[in-house]
């Protein structure tokens, strides 16, 4: 009985808890699009207000919606980041394998080897990396902005895939050996199926710098049929300083596709770490 | 790949030559060779050159003289360098702690709208930096007024202060902003760790009557150990990278007065230049080996002492 009740308060103070942190996390993009739909009286004599048929207002969208692509910029966002993110994990759990499965001449150098981009920041880099890309033609374009985040999120994904790839149980990979699988096979069903919540906790680690960077589309794809959303918000935000309405309003523009790919991806998300955990 | 395997193929003759660890390998290793490393070297090799008489030439560590011997570079260095310090620890003092006490939370079994929880709190990580700095510049603003409203419910707002604009605050509020960014990370990392606990272990801990709080202590953070190990080396070098938000919120100057100037904005400033101060390109490679040196201490006190001292558990 008591202890039934203890169980209860305690469940109890958890959601408290939770409940408490997720306002803390979602009242700033909250009060950023509520204020986005507001006419300019409205955003400053109550804040905290949603907007009301008194209050509302689309000034601020109409204002950043004349200039610019935003929807272009979303699809090379898009682009860049899905494709560079498939590339890290592929190319990272292949590079995993091999480090953590196989003992050979150069291995521990190797992983040592592939960590130091965890260390060193690419954009330490830049200078370099803009006379490559300048001498191989590709400034300006997306295949530029995603050479370099493959190469930027390689490593932790190495690094991370080859930690959960040394739990995955050797029982497992010899049973596979002494079935006749190929090393391939071993790698690709028996392993990559098994390490599916790592791949999900990589994908978003990598997605987030990746979408989140400012410094290589402005260096590297700075044209107008280039541009990431990321770029395209600071350019927005840049011009709009003291105009309340239009700040606010561009920001909950730069909000609003990572909300979709967050709903979409946070599903897959969830789904790879409750469906196979390495049991 | 082809050509690189028949000139290999000497080997071969000595002993079954394991072609899949070099397809494994190869992929990751070109990309990031050519496009990480080489020209992180290139610009490493240039901390050893600079411009003398109008001349590009070697001057071996004459760089790195002016950076420690003169007045002005060395109290611009100090102060970046001590700030990145107390960036760092503050990260380390609140944003971990909070993400393990969220992730544990989070793992607890049959917890009801723990997916929602999860997303919601992940969401701010997602934001771009120059999203998150505008929406707190705004809200921290005194001509908006949302913070000290909000801090007035509760009976604070005396408290209320430009903190973004005081020299003895504007580090702390920066750093706090960023916490409130990145403490997804944490939480997600050792959330996956929680949840790859066997369910014998935890079993056999309630059997033997080991349960919440003391179950919590003395199984589960033992056993996520190897995660709070990684989250904590992932977050010094991403502090010691840090740049993007404080130029978004404080600008390149990284105000007010240099007091939230890190490493990464005087590399900025130095290397790409800013107002009227010209970019130095050599001096900028100067402290960009710099930064990897004190990275590079880092990650090897965590590989060589942290890491080796961890025991690993495999179930």
């Amino acid at each position: 009985m008591s202890k039934a009740r203890t169980s209860f308060a305690r469940t109890g103070a958890v959601h408290v808890a939770l409940i408490a942190y997720t306002l803390v996390a979602l009242f700033p993009v909250f009060l950023t699009i509520a204020n986005s739909f507001k006419s300019r009286n409205a955003i400053f004599r109550e804040p905290l207000a949603i907007p009301t048929p008194e209050t509302f207002s689309l000034i601020g969208y109409e204002t950043v919606l004349k200039q610019g692509d935003f929807i272009g910029y979303f699809q090379n966002s898009v682009v860049v980041t899905v494709v560079s993110i498939a590339l890290v994990l592929l190319f990272g759990a292949m590079a995993a394998f091999a480090l953590s499965e196989y003992r050979f001449r150069g291995n521990t150098l190797m992983g040592l080897y592939l960590a130091l981009g965890i260390m060193i920041p690419i954009r330490l880099g830049t200078v370099a990396i803009l006379q490559g890309m300048v001498a191989t033609n590709l400034v300006n374009t997306l295949t530029a902005l995603i050479l370099v985040y493959t190469a930027q999120g390689l490593p932790l994904a190495v690094f991370i895939l080859s930690e959960f790839m040394r739990t995955v149980s050797d029982d497992l990979k010899n049973a596979g050996r002494i079935d006749g699988l190929s090393e391939y096979a071993i790698f690709f069903r028996l392993v990559l199926p098994l390490i599916r919540p790592a791949m999900a906790t990589v994908a978003v680690f990598t997605m987030i710098p990746i979408w989140n960077d400012l410094w290589f589309p402005l260096i590297l794809a700075p044209a107008e049929t280039t541009k990431t959303v990321t770029l395209g918000s600071q350019i927005f935000i840049g011009q709009f300083v003291t105009n309340w309405n239009a700040v606010l309003s561009a920001l909950s523009l730069a909000i609003f596709p990572v909300l979709v790919l967050y709903v979409i991806f946070s599903r897959q998300l969830i789904r790879g770490i409750t469906a196979g955990a390495v049991k | 790949m082809k050509p690189r395997e028949t000139t290999l193929e000497v080997g071969e003759l000595k002993r079954p030559r394991r072609w899949h660890i070099l397809v494994f390998l190869l992929p990751a290793l070109i990309v990031y060779t050519a496009v990480m490393i080489l020209p992180l070297i290139e610009t490493l090799r240039q901390s050893f050159y600079n411009t003398v008489d109008g001349q590009y030439a070697f001057v071996g560590l004459g760089n790195f003289k002016v950076l420690f011997g003169d007045p002005r570079w060395a109290a611009d260095f100090w102060n970046a360098l001590r700030n990145n310090f107390v960036f760092f620890l503050i990260h380390m003092a609140v944003q971990n702690p909070i993400g393990i006490a969220l992730a544990a939370m989070l793992s607890i079994p049959k917890l009801r709208f723990s997916a929602f929880y999860r997303t919601a709190i992940f969401l701010p990580t997602l934001l771009s930096f120059v999203i998150v700095g505008f929406i707190w510049k705004l809200i921290l603003s005194p001509i908006w007024g949302v913070a000290p409203y909000l801090m007035d419910l509760v009976w604070l707002k005396w408290l209320f202060a430009p903190w973004l604009g005081r020299p003895d605050s504007a580090l702390i509020a920066v750093s706090l902003i960023s916490v409130w960014q990145y403490v997804g990370i944490p939480m997600m990392l050792i959330y996956a760790a929680l949840l790859n606990i066997p369910d014998e272990v935890i079993e056999a801990a309630e059997l033997d009557g080991v349960t919440g709080w003391s179950q919590f202590w003395k199984i589960k953070l033992p056993l996520v150990l190897p995660a709070i190990g990684i989250v904590s080396i992932l977050t010094f070098v991403g502090n010691f990278n840090a740049f993007d938000l404080i130029y978004t919120v404080q600008g390149a100057l990284a105000g007010p007065d240099g007091s939230t100037d890190i490493l990464g904005t005087l590399l900025y400033r130095t290397f790409f230049g800013f107002q009227l101060q010209l970019g130095d390109r050599s001096m900028g490679a100067t402290i960009a080996a710099i930064m990897f040196l004190i990275i590079l201490a880092g990650v090897s006190l965590y590989l060589f002492v942290i890491q080796r001292r961890m025991r690993r558990y495999q179930f």
